[in-house]
């Protein structure tokens, strides 16, 4: 089963450049924070709170890019019987799991002083509970099917249902009326952020994202131990 | 390249996608009066049987020169630019609720066009500059 060199190659891959990584990511999240903490000027209507957004929205770019590619390894999965995909996926979910869930909790942050209220169930809010929702049952499938084929076809069903959220997230906003104010940034527009506040959400983002690869190489690694050491316990 | 086994999955699944996407459409669709967070003035104006003891809520921008403070109550104008809803509460407004900006009340329709709220939220929009750059935009204007 393992006897493709890919997993492997991605394993002594990651021991070379992982220390780097990590020194890059420490200077890249401090200036992160420093800018965005203490450098970026207050918002003309929000004043501090703004800051909230350094985190909120590098978070939910995150949780809904993690899923994307969860969603894709999957039908890469189920298709192709691919076996490396499964185990990139499932070590991926757990972080996207976080950051939806540090989504939630800053926006919450941001609301009460902003809105007014904690939460509010409208369309953008209410979908990203439920790429939650996705996130867990993808994991759990994965806790506790012990069946590693069934465990594999339960979870890549979940990851490509989730898939439909998605787009439902990111457009909710255009669709509907919604709490949530418009997207910022898109693909078609300039962005309506000043870019003194821009600049730090970038870093912020970079930062996140880099952060995110370290954590998910620590966890595919663990993963390919574990899967190691079932076959060698196997054929004793 | 592609097993015939493959191919069959690739259809099936493809099959199985736009079912779903169908599926997902039909649902949001259906469900389209409970997603939708608030009601424009235009909205209400426009519908035809509307709940007077029903709770709503109502969206739109603070009118310019709209918003009176009588002790608690406060009144004001809801505009979505083609028409217009007038509000009043009872009560402390959110602080980033100021004229000419984003929000949404809860509450009630007396008629079409006064509506009595129960809570007010204000409805932050997708710009974000600092303040100077705010006031140097503004003289610009004048």
């Amino acid at each position: 089963m393992f006897k493709n060199i890919l997993p492997n190659k991605i394993l002594l891959l990651t021991n070379k450049f992982f220390n780097n990584l990590i020194i890059l990511f420490i200077i890249i999240a401090s200036i992160g924070l420093i800018y965005s903490l203490v450098i970026s000027p207050p918002d003309y209507i929000q004043g501090d709170s703004v800051r909230i957004m350094y985190v909120h929205v590098p978070s939910s770019f995150i949780a809904l890019g993690c899923f994307l590619f969860i969603g894709i390894a999957s039908i890469i999965n189920l298709v192709f019987k691919n076996k490396l995909m499964p185990i990139l996926a499932k070590s991926l979910a757990p972080i996207g799991c976080v950051f939806s869930l540090i989504s939630i909790v800053t926006g919450s942050f941001w609301g009460k002083p902003t809105w007014g209220i904690w939460w509010v169930w409208d369309a953008r809010l209410t979908s990203m509970v439920i790429l939650f929702m996705f996130y867990i049952a993808y994991i759990f499938t994965w806790r506790f099917v012990n069946n590693f084929e069934k465990a594999n076809k339960a979870s890549s069903i979940i990851g490509i249902v989730g898939l439909f959220n998605l787009p439902v997230i990111r457009y909710s906003v255009d669709w509907w009326n919604t709490l949530h104010q418009p997207s910022s940034i898109t693909f078609t527009s300039a962005p309506t952020i000043h870019y003194t506040m821009l600049i730090p959400l970038m870093i912020m983002f970079f930062g996140m994202v880099l952060y995110t690869l370290i954590v998910f190489l620590m966890r595919y690694k663990t993963e390919i131990i574990k899967i190691k050491l079932a076959k060698k316990k196997k054929y004793k | 390249m592609l097993t015939k086994k493959v191919k069959t999955r690739i259809i099936f699944l493809i099959l199985t996608l736009l079912t779903g996407l169908a599926l997902i459409m039909i649902i949001l669709k259906s469900l389209e009066k409970n997603v939708v967070y608030f009601l424009s003035p235009s909205e209400i104006y426009n519908k035809e049987n509307i709940f007077f003891d029903k709770k709503i809520r109502v969206g739109g921008l603070v009118k310019k020169n709209s918003f009176m403070k009588n002790g608690e109550e406060v009144n004001f104008i809801i505009t979505d630019l083609k028409n217009e809803i007038i509000v009043s509460y009872t009560g402390l407004v959110p602080n980033l609720f100021s004229e000419e900006k984003g929000v949404v009340a809860e509450g009630k329709l007396k008629d079409k066009k006064y509506f009595v709220a129960d809570k007010i939220l204000a409805k932050h929009d997708e710009n974000y500059m600092p303040p100077e750059v705010k006031e140097a935009l503004e003289k610009s204007n004048n």
